[in-house]
């Protein structure tokens, strides 16, 4: 049975969750596939590590949580030193080229680009950084559609900031391309 | 039509299920990690004419759902271990006093305050031994989104049934996950209504046992006047410390759920038949079993899982029954010990139970079980 494993892991107030969310809706709603997702965090609203795990499978899931990860995304350099190390060989690590300066070293292909910068200037407002990371998330990882992913982003947001999404989502997407070429 | 379909939490499937069930009120104060549950309640019980409070404290909360179950409600309310324990006084009136009423307990990491984001399986003794006497005890254990939902509405109707508080307790892990969740239709599931008297309010008595062991309850405000205590009581409901009428009305009381254990009991085999290691759980940590008991499989170990659902009362003829066939029996659970306890009593020295205990607010993977099914000889 296919099991695709998925990490969000930075801190908390970065939106991690609510990535991890979209893109198992993504799967779950939209692509007809099965998806669950789990987070841990700690007592803080914001700061403190935080994480998201999306677990993607054609059949039924039962362990809830990722074993071995194929996919991580890191925004934090603590989150990258502390879960690049079960990244399965041949995954894909996503970091924010800004935050992650100390590269982990590895039997899996590394992918980065500043994700919050290009929310703040490409985009034009950092809060959808997230959105950002999503789409690239989503371009790595090939479990769902592109067209799929961006239904599950827009029928996730308020109506006042659909057209923001749609450029975070598509502007992660591209860049994450282009960046892993 | 196709069926709606959403993805969402398991607190948010609780209060949908709950809505599904009749419930029209919810009593409650906040608490990580169940808070979404009154979020939802806050949001959609006005809309069906039903009414929210939240309550000055835990305390509060239980007695507001027991006074508005005495006027007719079905209704609700959810906590976490620190509120659970404010709670208990107030879960043996209900008790005591025969009220239906459903808790909705998400498990997180205790004594006290502990780790109110992390995980947790340590309350399921509370929900049997946290109000103190002897009492009646349900408890139900859900594994999934999906099972949340129809749990939360088999925990009303039970309530109902056996005029009971009914507890219904998913781990952090299950109430905060998101999975698919496919709502039923209306009428799709059973829903339990409450047994109204037949008798003219004048020969009406709240504990009547001339119509058995569960008598039918009337609401307030309909022209039934009852007296309603925390004291042992007579069957017009008026305190008594009279020997025979106490020793009967408490063995009424347990007998209700004792002698329907049949009806109350849900469990799931799975790879049962040929299985010679049984790895036994609940909640969250079932799944990590499900798991487990895959990959022992596939290296030709005869493994296999007994599912609980309903951990009050306790499967003991099942468990006994396994224990006669099997050689050994795993037990992974979020605190230290507490089922595995309940599956000593049962086993009776006749298979080993190990245990693999987890306090630290991390789930039990799966590779800590298919070792532990290796130890069994």
């Amino acid at each position: 049975m296919s099991r695709y494993e998925l990490r969000f892991s930075g801190a908390g107030g970065q939106g991690l969750i609510t990535a991890g969310i979209i893109m198992a809706k993504a799967a779950s709603i939209y692509e007809g596939k099965q998806a669950v997702q789990s987070q841990s965090y700690g007592p803080e609203a914001r700061g403190g590590a935080s994480k998201s795990e999306v677990i993607i499978s054609d059949g039924p899931i039962d362990y809830p949580k990722v074993t071995q990860c194929d996919a991580l995304l890191a925004m934090t350099q603590e989150a990258a030193n502390k879960y690049s190390h079960d990244l399965k060989e041949g995954g894909v690590l996503l970091i924010d080229s800004d935050l992650v300066t100390n590269i982990p070293a590895g039997n899996f292909k590394t992918v980065a680009f500043p994700i919050i910068n290009t929310a703040k200037n490409d985009v034009g407002r950092e809060i959808v950084a997230n959105i950002v990371a999503l789409g690239a998330m989503v371009a790595l990882t090939g479990q769902v559609t592109r067209e799929n992913a961006e239904k599950a982003v827009l029928s996730s947001v308020p109506e006042a900031f659909i057209e923001l999404n749609r450029k975070a989502f598509s502007m992660g997407f591209d860049k994450a391309l282009a960046a892993r070429a | 039509m196709a069926k709606k379909v959403a993805f969402m939490q398991g607190n948010e499937a609780a209060a949908h299920g709950a809505l599904y069930a009749g419930c029209t009120f919810f009593g409650g104060y906040p608490i990580t990690p169940s808070t979404e549950v009154a979020e939802v309640m806050s949001v959609e019980l006005p809309k069906v004419g039903g009414k929210f409070i939240q309550m000055e404290d835990e305390i509060g909360a239980m007695a507001s759902i027991l006074g508005a179950s005495l006027a007719g409600a079905k209704v609700l309310t959810s906590t976490s271990g620190p509120g659970l324990s404010l709670k208990q006084e107030l879960i043996g009136y209900g008790c005591i006093a025969e009220i239906p009423c459903v808790v909705f307990n998400v498990m997180r990491g205790g004594p006290s305050t502990g780790m109110p984001t992390g995980p947790s399986q340590s309350d399921v003794m509370s929900a049997k031994w946290g109000t103190h006497g002897d009492h009646p005890a349900i408890c139900l254990v859900p594994a999934s989104v999906q099972e949340t939902y129809e749990e939360v509405i088999r925990a009303f109707n039970l309530s109902e049934k056996y005029r009971t508080p009914v507890m219904v307790m998913p781990d952090e892990i299950v109430a905060h996950m998101r999975e698919r969740i496919v709502f039923p239709e209306p009428g799709e599931i059973e829903v339990v209504p409450r047994k109204s008297p037949s008798v003219p309010p004048e020969q009406y008595k709240p504990y009547d046992t001339s119509f058995g062991d569960v008598p039918p309850l009337a609401a307030f405000g309909s022209g039934y006047k009852f007296h309603v205590t925390g004291l042992n009581k007579m069957q017009d409901g008026f305190p008594t410390t009279k020997a025979e009428i106490v020793q009967a009305e408490e063995e009424r009381q347990v007998r209700k759920v004792d002698a329907n254990v049949d009806d109350i009991v849900t469990f799931e085999e799975y790879m049962l038949d040929d299985a010679e290691v049984v790895v036994v759980a609940y909640g969250s940590t079932s799944r990590s079993a499900r798991y487990a008991v895959n990959v022992a499989r596939e290296q030709g170990i005869k493994a296999g899982m007994f599912r609980i659902k309903t951990f009050w009362p306790f499967p003991d003829k099942q468990i006994k029954a396994l224990a006669n066939r099997v050689k050994g029996i795993v037990i992974p659970e979020m605190n230290l010990g507490m089922c595995s306890l309940e599956l000593e009593r049962c086993a009776q020295g006749k298979v080993p139970v190990l245990g693999i205990f987890r306090v630290d607010g991390e789930p039990i993977n799966p590779d800590q079980i298919v070792e532990k099914i290796k130890e069994v000889k």
